[in-house]
C-alpha cells in the first residue's frame, strides 16, 4: 500500500473590521496615549468599553478617561513566546484594572521573571512609539511604585487638533490577520488515487453494499455510510455530462478565458467530476461530448480534457450523471 | 400534547447594502433586533432565550460571533444558541427558534440570522486550498451554472426564462426598503444584455453581495394574544439534508428538497400547494432557481415550472407570487438570506409588507438552502392560528 500523504495547509486573510462608535473612540485614544472606558446604567466604568450593557443590555455611549496606571488581578507566566506574541522575551500575562476602570484588561507585563509578579502590585502602561489604532499602542505594562490615582474623567471620544501635530482622524476600521497552520492528510482512499494518478491511471472505489464507483474515492459511500476498499480503474475516456463556458477570470486561476469547465463522467464512474475541456472552441462544447485526459509532466491531475473523436453519447446514457 | 403553536410576532431587518462600514458586527445585529423588538412592542426582558446564526465563521474570520454578541442581543443571563447549516441557516435557525416555542421550553425566543460580507472572504470561507486535489476551476458561479444547463437541457425551457425572472425580482426590490439593489432604471433588455459570466449565467442573474441582519420575535399563544400586530403563525416547518455529492443526486432537483416541502405540506394540511399558497419567498441566488425550486417545492410538476415564470404567474401581481420582496437576487447576506425569506413570508400574512404585499395572502412559504444543494429548511405561515 502506498503511503498516506501529508502536506501543510495554511490559509491566512487580513480581515477587516468596522468598529462602531465605541470601539472607534477606544483605539483612537489608544493612538493618543489615552485610554477610554464606558461607563454602565448602574455606574460601572468597562475597560476595554463595549458598545452594549451586559447586564441591561441597553446601548452604551458615555465614554470616559481612566488613567494610565493600574493594579494586576491575576497573572500567569509565559516562559516561551511566539512568534506573534508582544514581548519576544519571556513576560506575563495580566489582567490590570486601570485607575478609575471597574474591569480589568488582558495585556502582557514586562517583568525579569515570575517572582517579580503578583497579584495587586501597580503597573503602568508602556506606550508603543508608533501608534497606529490598535491594542498594541500598549507596547505592554511595566512595575511601576504609584498609589491607585482618582476617578475617571468624562470624555466625549474626539481627539481635536494639538500642539504636537494636525487634528486626529478617528480610527474607523483595523485590519485583523488571521492565519491558521494545519497539517492535511488526504487520507488512504485519496492517497491510493494519487498514487494511481501518478502512473496515469483513474482509480476510484467501489461501495460494497450499493456497488456505486466513486471517483475521486473518499473511503466511505455518502450514501451507505460503509467503507469502500475494492478498487476499480475507470475511464480514461468520458462524456461530459454538463457544463458552463467561464468568461470571468478567477483569482489564482491562470486560465485564459473563456473556457468550459465540465462535469465529465468518465466511463464506469458512477457519479462525474469536474474538469476543464480543451482542444476544441468553446462554443462548440456540447452535453455528450466523448472526452480523454490529456496529462502534462509534472502535473498531479490531468491539466484539462480534449475530445476523443467518437461521436457523441446518447442523452439517456448520461442524464443521471449531470 | 399537542405543540404549542407558534406565532411571528416581531420583524426586523437591516436596509442591506454593500457595506456597513458605520457599525461594527454587533451594532448591525442589534439594529435588526431592535427593529424586531419594536414591532412587538416587547423589551429585552420579554425575550427568553436568543438563537442566532450566520455563515461558516471563516466568513469575516471571528471564531464563535455569537459570544462576543451576547451583550448587544441582550442575552445575558438566557440560553443562547447558535446554528450552522451554510446557506440554509437563516431558515433552520428560524425553525430552532421556533422548535423552542412550540416544545413550551420557552415562551418567547428571539432569533437573528446576519452577514457583513464587506468584511467576509466568502472564497477563503468556502473553498480552501487543499493539497493534493484540483482547485475549483469556475469560481461561484461556475459551480452552480452547469446545474442550471442541466435542467433547460430536461426541460426545453427557453433560454429568456433566467432573464425574466431576474427582471422580476429586481423590479420587485424597487418596492421594498430593505433590498440591497435599487436599480431604478433596469429593463429586460438591460438583464439581456449584461454580460454572460458563466455561461448560461448572466451577469444579472446573479445575486449581491450584501451587509444586512434580520430578526423576528416568536412567541406562544398568549404572547401572540398581547401582540399588537396581527401575528403570523406557522403551520408547518421542516428540515432535510442529504450528501453534498453522491452517485445519483440530482442537483436539478435534491430529493432532500422535495421530502423538506413534503413534510411541510403535511404538517400544514396543504395538499394542492399551487393553489393553497398564495405567496413564496425562496431562496433563488441565481434566477433560474426559480423554476427548478417551483417543481422541488411541487409548484409544478416535472419540466413544467418555467412555464409558471414565463407565463407571469409568479409576478407579484400572478397568482403565485414568488419572491415579492425581491429575493436573494435583490439582496444576499448569506447567513441572513434564508431568515429574510422566513421574515418575508410571514410579513404577507401579517399584511405588512408594504408596496410589495401580495394582495390578500393568507399563506406564504419561507424556503432556504444551502451547502452545495445539501441543507434544506421551510417554514408555512398563515395568517390564522393552526388548527389544533
Amino acid at each position: 500500500m502506498p503511503e498516506v500523504l501529508r502536506a501543510p495547509l495554511v490559509v491566512e486573510f487580513p480581515f477587516t473590521r468596522s468598529l462602531g462608535p465605541v470601539q472607534s473612540a477606544f483605539l483612537t485614544g489608544l493612538r493618543e496615549r489615552t485610554v477610554l472606558g464606558v461607563r454602565t446604567g448602574d455606574g460601572r466604568v468597562l475597560v476595554p468599553p463595549v458598545e452594549y450593557d451586559p447586564v441591561t443590555a441597553e446601548e452604551l455611549r458615555e465614554l470616559v478617561e481612566v488613567h494610565a496606571t493600574g493594579t494586576v488581578t491575576t497573572w500567569a507566566w509565559n516562559p516561551a513566546p511566539r512568534s506573534q506574541q508582544p514581548l519576544a522575551r519571556p513576560f506575563a500575562w495580566v489582567l490590570v484594572r486601570l485607575d478609575g476602570a471597574d474591569t480589568a484588561l488582558l495585556h502582557v507585563l514586562d517583568a525579569p521573571g515570575p517572582d517579580a509578579v503578583r497579584t495587586g502590585m501597580r503597573v503602568r502602561v508602556r506606550w508603543a512609539a508608533e501608534r497606529t489604532g490598535a491594542i498594541t499602542d500598549i507596547a505592554c505594562f511595566e512595575p511601576y511604585g504609584s498609589e491607585p490615582a482618582p476617578l475617571p474623567r468624562a470624555h466625549n471620544g474626539s481627539f481635536p487638533r494639538t500642539a504636537a501635530g494636525p487634528a486626529a482622524e478617528a480610527v474607523t476600521g483595523i485590519v485583523a490577520p488571521a492565519r491558521l497552520d494545519y497539517t492535511y492528510a488526504p487520507g488512504r482512499a485519496q492517497s491510493d488515487h494519487l498514487a494511481a494518478l501518478a502512473e496515469r491511471r483513474i482509480v476510484g472505489e467501489r461501495c460494497p453494499s450499493c456497488r456505486k464507483i466513486y471517483v475521486p474515492p473518499r473511503g466511505a459511500c455518502p450514501t451507505c455510510g460503509v467503507a469502500t476498499g475494492e478498487q476499480v480503474e475507470v475511464g480514461p475516456r468520458g462524456t461530459v455530462t454538463t457544463f458552463c463556458i467561464v468568461n470571468i477570470k478567477a483569482k489564482n486561476l491562470d486560465i485564459e478565458v473563456p473556457y468550459v469547465y465540465a462535469h465529465i463522467a468518465l466511463d464506469g464512474a458512477d457519479l462525474a467530476l469536474h474538469g476543464r475541456i480543451g482542444g476544441i472552441p468553446y462554443d462548440e462544447v456540447r452535453m455528450g461530448l466523448r472526452v480523454e485526459p490529456v496529462w502534462h509532466d509534472g502535473a498531479r491531475h490531468p491539466d484539462h480534457y480534449r475530445p476523443t473523436g467518437e461521436p457523441d453519447a446518447d442523452y439517456d446514457t448520461y442524464k443521471e450523471l449531470l | 400534547m399537542p405543540a404549542e403553536p407558534v406565532a411571528v410576532v416581531g420583524i426586523g431587518q437591516t436596509k442591506h447594502v454593500a457595506a456597513r462600514r458605520d457599525v461594527s458586527i454587533a451594532g448591525l445585529v442589534r439594529e435588526a433586533a431592535r427593529r424586531a423588538l419594536d414591532d412587538a412592542q416587547l423589551t429585552w426582558a420579554d425575550i427568553d432565550a436568543v438563537v442566532i446564526g450566520k455563515a461558516p465563521d471563516f466568513f469575516e474570520g471571528v471564531m464563535m460571533p455569537e459570544l462576543y454578541l451576547a451583550d448587544a442581543l441582550g442575552a445575558v443571563g438566557k440560553p443562547m444558541l447558535r446554528v450552522h447549516t451554510a446557506g440554509s441557516v437563516g431558515g433552520s435557525t428560524a425553525l430552532v427558534a421556533a422548535n423552542l416555542v412550540a416544545a413550551r421550553v420557552h415562551a418567547t425566543v428571539l432569533t437573528l440570522a446576519f452577514e457583513k460580507q464587506s468584511e467576509s472572504n466568502a472564497m477563503w470561507g468556502l473553498s480552501l486550498p487543499i493539497p493534493f486535489q484540483q482547485p475549483l476551476l469556475a469560481g461561484a458561479g461556475g459551480f452552480f451554472a452547469p446545474h442550471v444547463r442541466a435542467y433547460v437541457r430536461r426541460t426545453g425551457a427557453p433560454d429568456t426564462v433566467g432573464s425574466l425572472v431576474a427582471y422580476k425580482d429586481r423590479r420587485n426590490a424597487l418596492k421594498n426598503p430593505y433590498a440591497h439593489l435599487h436599480e431604478h432604471d433596469i429593463t429586460l433588455e438591460k438583464v439581456q444584455a449584461s454580460p454572460m459570466l458563466w455561461d448560461p449565467i448572466r451577469y444579472s442573474e446573479t445575486c449581491p453581495s450584501s451587509d444586512g441582519a434580520c430578526a423576528m420575535v416568536l412567541t406562544d399563544r398568549v404572547g401572540a394574544a398581547r401582540s399588537p400586530r396581527p401575528p403570523a403563525w406557522m403551520h408547518g416547518g421542516a428540515m432535510r439534508s442529504e450528501p453534498t455529492m453522491f452517485a445519483g443526486k440530482d442537483f436539478v432537483s435534491p430529493q432532500a428538497g422535495k421530502d423538506c416541502a413534503a413534510d411541510v405540506y403535511r404538517q400544514a394540511g396543504i395538499t394542492d400547494p399551487r393553489r393553497e399558497i398564495d405567496a413564496v419567498e425562496m431562496y433563488v441566488p441565481f434566477s433560474w432557481y426559480e423554476p427548478m425550486w417551483l417543481e422541488n417545492l411541487g409548484f409544478a410538476a416535472e419540466g413544467e415550472g418555467w412555464k409558471l415564470t414565463e407565463s407571469g404567474v409568479t409576478g407579484l401581481d400572478g397568482d403565485l407570487p414568488v419572491n415579492p420582496s425581491g429575493g436573494v437576487l435583490s439582496t444576499n447576506p448569506i447567513g441572513a438570506s434564508g431568515m429574510i425569506r422566513f421574515a418575508e413570508a410571514a410579513l404577507q400574512v401579517r399584511g405588512q409588507a408594504g408596496e410589495h404585499q401580495v394582495e390578500g395572502a393568507r399563506r406564504a412559504l419561507g424556503h432556504a438552502y444551502g451547502g452545495g444543494a445539501q441543507f434544506f429548511a421551510m417554514w408555512l405561515v398563515g395568517a390564522e392560528p393552526p388548527a389544533t
